[in-house]
């Protein structure tokens, strides 16, 4: 079953020239896919297209879910600093009409799944980047999507940050199984996080190869030092480099 | 360290009185052309209460003008925010009462506000200058929202007025401080300017002090008046920045 699929995209913004495609891209219900590129490529336009939130110059895009059933994450937590994090994490809501309170109970109850139990009342000001990355979350699962994406999450933490977050998105996807579908110039944080690694040209991006990651998620521990991830880590390296990229 | 930092300004404000109270002394010059520091403290101390009353109204003329021009600007920069095209029709307009000195207009304004209301232009040209850093503040503040977050209103399909009420007012708010707080001092600026402009038949501010202790050579009184003028102006500024930074301090949560 496809929730989202682009059928040879192309984009071109103005007289800048193509940015993206033709590609092509079909993601599975509860499905994990990374788009892996270099800068440029057009993996963060190609998300938007998924997201619905521009249109392709040419081609088609299908997308299954319907209004409040895609969450979008941003590189940047992007929280409104007027709002505490329980009314961030409870926006979508509001906007999609849900009364104050009932939002607000929800609000809470994500932040607790994304281990923010206690820093309701807190202002985004007063967050580390890591906890506001994980209020960013909070509002993307709040609605229930049954498409997440994620624009290179988790580029601006550290690398303890980020691999804490990894777990826990993934720990987060077990348990309703969304397709989600992320953005990433980190290969490991790839190959660690996805189901189905795709890889992308320079710009204007098309498809340089596909790398498949089995095994369950949440990933076991010591998986970064297996065998099996060392290859495939090499392989979608090699598919980057064979597209083209230095 | 700190107390030393706090005490050098009125340790040089202090030397330069002294320079000043001493050459005045040592080449006797008249005190209708350079009163000494001493004799400006006298007229001071003698008129302070006519002084303060004048220097009420004038600061109390600026207050109505930044009430006036808070609501006309940020009605305007609503409306004009409905739209890209009223902003390009309304800018110009803008910008030209901007660089238009308030002096040059004062003289107009007067004779339409009539020869009996005074005070009512002094309050109009006040508002026209204390106008355009609101105005621009809010146009501004109204474009500032991130972007994502305002992808993310795409997404949520929010409404029109939930997008100006939950995304764009509450992002212009640091730009509307701002804007008030610039405004307000050209408020106090553009009364004092209306005040010359409107002359000695007009409204008893601080400016008309200055003018008719200025017609009589009343030298000591000018410079005290100035230097009321100046505490007052130091004194509204140091306000509005308190305001601000408990407004940027509500608004950021810290």
């Amino acid at each position: 079953m496809s929730v989202a699929r682009l059928e040879g995209v192309e984009v071109r913004y103005g007289d800048r020239g193509p940015a993206l495609g033709p590609f092509s891209l079909d993601v599975g219900e509860g499905e994990i896919v990374a788009l892996v590129g270099p800068s440029g490529c057009g993996k963060s336009t190609a998300l938007r297209l998924l997201a619905g939130l521009e249109a392709p110059t040419s081609g088609a895009v299908e997308r299954g879910p319907g209004r409040g059933e895609t969450s979008v994450v941003f590189q940047a937590a992007t929280l409104a600093p007027w709002l505490s994090a329980r009314a961030n994490a409870a926006l979508p809501l509001e906007l999609a009409g849900m009364k104050a309170a009932q939002a607000a109970t929800l609000a809470d109850a994500a932040l607790g799944r994304v281990g923010l139990a206690g820093a309701e009342r807190a202002r985004p000001a007063q967050l580390s980047g890591g906890m506001a990355m994980r209020v960013s979350l909070a509002r993307a699962l709040v609605t229930e999507p049954r498409l997440l994406l994620l624009d290179e999450p988790f580029a601006a933490l550290d690398e303890i940050t980020r691999r804490a977050l990894a777990d826990d998105v993934l720990k987060l996807w077990a348990a309703s199984r969304p397709a989600i579908i992320f953005v990433t110039h980190n290969v490991e944080e790839a190959v660690y996080m996805a189901s189905r690694v795709v890889v992308m040209t320079p710009g204007p991006g098309r498809t340089a190869g596909e790398v498949s990651v089995a095994g369950e998620a949440p990933r076991p521990a010591g998986f970064r030092t297996t065998e099996q991830f060392r290859s495939l880590v090499e392989q979608v390296s090699g598919l980057l480099s064979a597209g083209g990229a230095a | 360290m700190r107390s030393l930092e706090r005490l050098t300004p009125v340790a040089l404000t202090a030397l330069l009185l002294a320079i000043w109270e001493i050459a005045c002394r040592a080449t006797h010059v008249p005190a209708y052309f350079l009163p000494p520091p001493s004799a400006v403290a006298v007229a001071l101390w003698q008129n302070l209460p006519v002084l303060a009353q004048a220097a009420w109204r004038t600061l109390s003329v600026a207050l109505a003008a930044l009430v006036i021009a808070s609501l006309v600007a940020q009605g305007l920069a609503l409306l004009v925010g409905l739209h890209p095209l009223l902003e390009r029709a309304v800018r110009p307009l803008a910008s030209v009462i901007q660089v238009t000195p308030v002096i040059a207009i004062a003289p107009l304004v007067l004779i339409w506000a009539g020869i009996d209301h005074p005070e009512r232009a002094i309050v109009a040209l006040a508002v026209l200058v204390a106008f355009f850093p609101i105005f621009s503040g809010a146009v501004t503040g109204l474009r500032s929202a991130d972007p994502d977050l305002e992808r993310l209103f795409d997404l949520y399909g929010a409404s029109r007025p939930q997008r100006l009420f939950r995304l764009r007012l509450p992002s212009a708010v640091p730009f509307l401080l701002e804007g008030h707080k610039v405004g307000a001092g050209l408020a106090i600026i553009g009364a004092v300017v209306a005040e010359f402009g409107a002359g000695s038949g007009g409204v008893r501010g601080l400016a008309w002090q200055i003018l008719d202790a200025g017609n009589k050579l009343q030298t000591d009184r000018m410079i005290a008046a100035l230097a009321v003028l100046g505490v007052m102006g130091v004194a509204f500024h140091a306000g509005l920045e308190a305001v601000e930074r408990a407004g940027l301090r509500w608004w950021r949560g810290r």
